[in-house]
């Protein structure tokens, strides 16, 4: 079937050529030495960046996209308002990359319309420095797609929830907090660390919104990626490049299959 | 449910959706505002940012190239996936797994990781097929696998596909009959959610083509920013609010579409 031979050629050969070249050293053979050249303070820097971004972001997403669900969910199921937060959300879940690094430079860049009213307001958010091209700043930019992905997928489980049961916890003397903290929340909790995860992911893997933002590069390991691919400087180590992919596709591919059971757990009680 | 827990809920969901509603909107608003600012700061609004869209060479070539893309890869990615799907669900269901796998693949292999097994491949392209922008299609059609076999996988679901197509057999008709007089009339809105989804990736997509060294729309906005802000913010929000537009259609649309759909047991 032409759909098999597709895929074989465009993603599983380039895996195996990322998997097989991470590992083969520069004169042939197997090695481990491009990992060796991840073991450098600014790799580590990047990672740790990476690292620490991709989760603010996520539990920040997290949360804030599992409040708006909530609101969302306790409106009328099939009205107006629920549909279009739906599908604004699908849109926004999707605006990565360079336009979303635009709308951010035009909202609170030094010169930006936020920034500038509150300035004539006698706000200065920039008092300590520019925060917007460094971790803060990327992170904010994060949240702003990741709270429409929480939505989207976390509004399923939302919506398993049966008003019985809280009737049946108010009818056994139970109070609000008694729901939330033992009926609502264990049932809910497997659900939202799996959505938390699948943002991380999510923020892991983004590329486009970093590299349109810090046009002169940064310490992000997507970036250490695009400098090894473009660099003109030709020390060429696509080695070290297919290294860091690998690096990023085995993060990746632990994060998901942890998502993968915890939403198999959610499964059991909410559908 | 009593009547002050009614107002807290109603006061938390008005307080939740203007903050939300806020935090989103402000930045598109600002792209606008930006988008219309004069050169100085006293300047009156213009929409010479706009205009200069049309006489920038790169914006429109890239933005005829995205929208060729656009088309190609939701036109390909229906007649590679949709034929497959029907064909698993009805004759190897043993390899459905497999197939589900694959394509949702794509979702634990980053953009950025998979572009770097790409590179040798499309070098190759390059020297040995074609030196076209178009080839991208062939990425993009991986990339918007996971989303498209979503949708397709959920409208298939919703169809008697087995009685629908062993009807249409047993009255004499061919495979691609099925294919084309069959499923697709069957599933309307799962096929437009899958070719808008796919027309939505590919216009917004920047990480593959410039790393393979590709101008598409993205690329070159990004370009154009470096030296003219102003004009590329315009272009962003404008394909912003397109993606936006398209959507809206497909979720009034899509409402009325699921309602057609054949439902077993019941008149169409």
């Amino acid at each position: 079937m032409p759909f098999f031979v597709f895929v074989g050629l465009f993603l599983l050969l380039p895996t195996a050529i990322v998997l097989v070249g991470s590992m083969t050293a520069p004169g042939g053979g197997f090695s481990l030495t491009n990992f060796a050249g991840i073991n450098k303070p600014y790799m580590v820097k990047a990672f740790s960046l990476s690292l620490s971004v991709s989760a603010v972001s996520a539990v920040a997403g997290a949360f804030f996209g599992a409040v708006l669900a909530y609101a969302v969910v306790t409106g009328n199921p099939s009205g107006l308002l629920r549909r279009s937060i739906m599908s604004a959300s699908g849109v926004l879940a999707q605006f990565g990359g360079v336009a979303l690094a635009f709308a951010f430079i035009a909202t609170i860049s030094t010169v930006g319309f936020v920034t500038v009213f509150l300035k004539d307001h006698g706000i200065d958010i920039y008092a300590k420095g520019v925060w917007l091209y460094d971790a803060p700043g990327i992170t904010l930019i994060y949240v702003y797609f990741q709270i429409p992905l929480m939505v989207l997928v976390f509004l399923p489980a939302l919506d398993g929830i049966r008003p019985q049961w809280r009737e049946a916890t108010e009818s056994l003397g139970g109070s609000t907090w008694h729901y939330w903290r033992y009926v609502a929340g264990p049932l809910l909790a497997p659900a939202f660390l799996g959505c938390t995860l699948l943002l991380f992911a999510n923020a892991f893997s983004a590329y486009a919104t970093v590299a349109a933002l810090l046009t002169n590069g940064g310490v992000y390991v997507p970036l250490q990626i695009q400098a090894l691919l473009t660099g003109e400087t030709e020390q060429s180590q696509p080695g070290l490049a297919q290294a860091l992919a690998l690096s990023m596709v085995i993060i990746v591919v632990v994060v998901m299959t942890l998502y993968a059971l915890l939403q198999r757990r959610t499964s059991r009680w909410l559908r | 449910m009593n009547r002050s827990r009614r107002l807290k809920l109603r006061v938390f969901r008005t307080v939740v959706l203007l903050v939300m509603g806020a935090f989103f909107l402000v930045p598109i608003g600002a792209m606008l505002e930006f988008s219309t600012r004069g050169n100085s700061v006293t300047a009156p609004r213009t929409l010479e940012a706009w205009v200069q869209i049309a006489q920038t060479p790169g914006l429109v070539k890239g933005i005829v190239t995205s929208l060729q893309l656009a088309v190609i890869t939701s036109l390909g990615m229906l007649v590679l996936l949709l034929p497959t799907m029907v064909w698993v669900r009805l004759r190897l269901p043993q390899i459905s797994r497999i197939v589900e796998f694959i394509c949702l693949l794509p979702l634990t292999v980053p953009a950025i990781a998979l572009v770097v097994g790409l590179k040798p491949l499309y070098i190759w392209i390059n020297i040995n097929v074609t030196p076209s922008v178009l080839a991208l299609a062939f990425a993009y059609l991986i990339l918007v696998l996971p989303y498209s076999y979503r949708s397709l996988d959920a409208g298939l679901a919703a169809i008697d596909l087995k009685t629908l197509s062993e009807a249409a057999r047993s009255l004499g008709a061919g495979w691609g009959t099925v294919m084309l007089r069959i499923v697709i009339p069957n599933m309307p809105s799962a096929i437009l959610n899958a070719s808008l989804l796919s027309v939505a990736l590919v216009l917004g997509e920047y990480t593959v083509a410039s790393l393979l060294n590709f101008q598409n729309l993205q690329v070159e906005v990004a370009y154009v920013g470096l030296t003219n802000a102003s004009t590329s913010t315009a272009v962003a929000v404008g394909a912003l609010l397109l993606a936006f537009v398209l959507l809206m259609v497909l979720t009034l649309v899509g409402g009325r579409l699921q309602q057609q759909h054949y439902i077993p047991g019941q008149r169409a």
